[in-house]
């Protein structure tokens, strides 16, 4: 067992006649921090569910530290679902307490900042607090597999980096770490990264893997206003960055010639794209006929 | 035209929800508010829609009939198929017949909800529920437009669509103000707040909050201080205030702040000013 902790081997996923996720191939090894991301649909939750064992595969195979994620296994895996799982009419020491029991370890201690929690009810706490206390419920037990469902979601910028802390120093002792986010910037946290799109895996590696060889255009004028209506009007995927607009994956020429048409005038150059308009670009695909 | 809360302070009993906090909103442009839960974001908002009185300080907002509102919760009824959410509320504001008609059809088109028409609200994606929301609250054509945290929680595809209507919405010459958990949907806005524990950490355009950023941000492997670095990755950032960044301290690598960088280095400068 060295190199992996974690392994999907071309897994696929039917729901009736809908396929949730198609021949996906993926691992996450020891001291490795995985974003998977994708937008809704793509087939993210799905694949995390047989991942950990709560739904069967189709087709292929999954291993969880050696083996199928049994019971057993599953002991070894620490998982925070984007609900956080807690219960909210428990102190923060209750569900502690419970989690603890269930895995069958010693309690956590708690840290400085959640001490003055210890007796408040859950429910009660701000969400970056109940944030935290979600993921020592998941790591009291040492898991060596720790698979985080948008684990910073609504919390603030100090919250955010507190919780990386944690997930780092993880990954620091050995833990292999998957990592769902919609967060663009949180993705750049990561050490690799997959992308999902209709179910498959389209995308994989570096930030730059992903984007590949899609670009955006910016387009600069003095007439924002006009220029972003006329583009939007031409059925271009325009967005507003500042007072600039990015045009995904279009042709500089195309544009130009809209732009001239509506009697606009503005410069027109090729940037690189980010790893949203790629993701955009992609389900543009997917649902072209 | 433009809206804004001038000293603006919101107690909730001992809580102070809003200290002094001035945002100005002109029309034709995206104003972004950042900040976690609690920061005081929904209150600000709120505010502005009239939902929430101000112990201290002024608000200038159009009136009722002129404003469009997606609050944080759903903004649409479940129970209601998308098409008749929308009728409902522009029933409201006088529209109907042929109008209306052509008014659900274009914003049906421009949110890509047409295929959805007759679909209930409770039955949509959580993206095309915040979208769904984000029509019902500019059916009438607003002057000022204030929206929630339209994206918390939504796929980044649907976010994109989101922020491309909040652009459109500004380009025919609304005032936006919209909430965020998303910082890099503030670097996109024509001017950012930054709030934290009911107070404004920074606000200006992200240009300006990069220029007036003072002291500088170092990596390294190895912190001086550990109470004022974070990680970036495999590495670690850690912010000197009181630096100059013609002059970096000895032996580390400056490097040029994003705006996560920036929010979280003035975060824990003001927790450290709280503290002495």
């Amino acid at each position: 067992m060295t190199g992996v902790l974690l392994q999907a081997g071309h897994v696929t996923r039917r729901f009736g006649a809908f396929t949730a996720v198609d021949d996906v191939s993926m691992q996450v090894g020891p001291g490795e921090v995985v974003g998977l991301l994708g937008a809704n649909g793509a087939g993210k939750t799905t694949l995390i569910r047989m991942l950990l064992g709560l739904i069967a595969v189709t087709s292929g195979r999954v291993d969880l530290l050696g083996g199928p994620p049994d019971r057993e296994r599953r002991r070894r895996l620490g998982y925070v679902p984007q609900g956080l799982g807690l219960y909210g009419d428990l102190t923060v020491q209750e569900n502690l307490s419970f989690s603890a029991r269930a895995y069958g370890t010693a309690e956590p201690a708690l840290p400085p900042a959640l001490k003055a929690y210890a007796d408040v009810l859950v429910r009660e706490l701000p969400l970056g607090a109940q944030r935290q206390v979600a993921f020592l419920a998941a790591l009291a037990h040492s898991p060596q597999v720790l698979v985080l469902d948008e684990p910073t979601s609504g919390v603030d910028a100090l919250a955010r980096a507190a919780l990386w802390d944690t997930i780092r120093a993880q990954a620091e002792g050995g833990t292999g770490v998957l990592v769902t986010t919609h967060y663009m910037q949180e993705a750049q946290q990561c050490d690799r990264l997959l992308l999902m799109a209709d179910g498959r895996l389209v995308a994989e590696g570096s930030e730059a893997d992903i984007i590949g060889s899609t670009t955006a255009v910016a387009v600069r004028t003095g007439d924002w206003a006009r220029a972003f209506a006329a583009l939007a009007a031409a059925g271009a995927p325009v967005m507003l960055a500042g007072r600039a607009i990015r045009v995904a994956n279009a042709d500089p020429a195309g544009l130009a010639g809209v732009l001239e048409a509506a009697g606009i005038e503005a410069s027109l150059e090729p940037v690189p794209a980010t790893i949203s308009e790629r993701m955009l670009m992609l389900s543009r695909q997917a649902k072209a006929p | 035209m433009t809206y804004s809360v001038r000293s603006a302070t919101v107690r909730f009993g001992a809580t102070v929800a809003l200290d002094d906090v001035t945002v100005e909103v002109p029309r034709g442009s995206v104003v972004a508010v950042v900040g976690g839960d609690g920061a005081g974001k929904s209150t600000l908002l709120r505010a502005l829609v009239g939902e929430v009185s101000l112990n201290g300080g002024t608000v200038e907002a159009p009136p009722k009939q002129r404003l469009g509102y997606l609050p944080a919760s759903s903004g649409s009824w479940a129970a209601l198929t998308v098409a008749q959410n929308i009728d409902f509320v522009a029933g409201i504001y006088g529209l109907a017949g042929d109008e209306l008609a052509a008014r659900r059809a274009e914003l049906l088109d421009r949110a890509a909800l047409t295929q959805a028409a007759g679909r209930l609200a409770a039955q949509l994606s959580g993206g095309m529920r915040r979208k769904l929301g984000f029509v019902m609250a500019i059916v009438h054509r607003p002057d000022l437009l204030i929206l929630d945290e339209p994206s918390t929680g939504v796929d980044p595809v649907s976010r994109i669509d989101l922020w491309r209507l909040a652009s459109e919405a500004a380009a025919s010459g609304a005032a936006v103000l919209m909430s965020t958990t998303y910082l890099d949907e503030a670097e996109r806005a024509a001017h950012l707040v930054v709030l934290d524990r009911g107070r404004v950490l920074v606000q200006g355009s992200y240009d300006q909050v990069r220029a007036d950023f003072a002291g500088v941000i170092t990596q390294t492997d190895q912190p001086v201080r550990a109470e004022w670095a974070w990680r970036r990755g495999r590495a670690r950032h850690e912010y000197w205030p009181d630096a100059d960044p013609s002059d970096p301290p000895a032996g580390a690598t400056a490097v040029l702040p994003d705006l996560e960088d920036i929010v979280i280095a003035l975060s824990l400068a003001r927790r450290d000013a709280v503290r002495s």
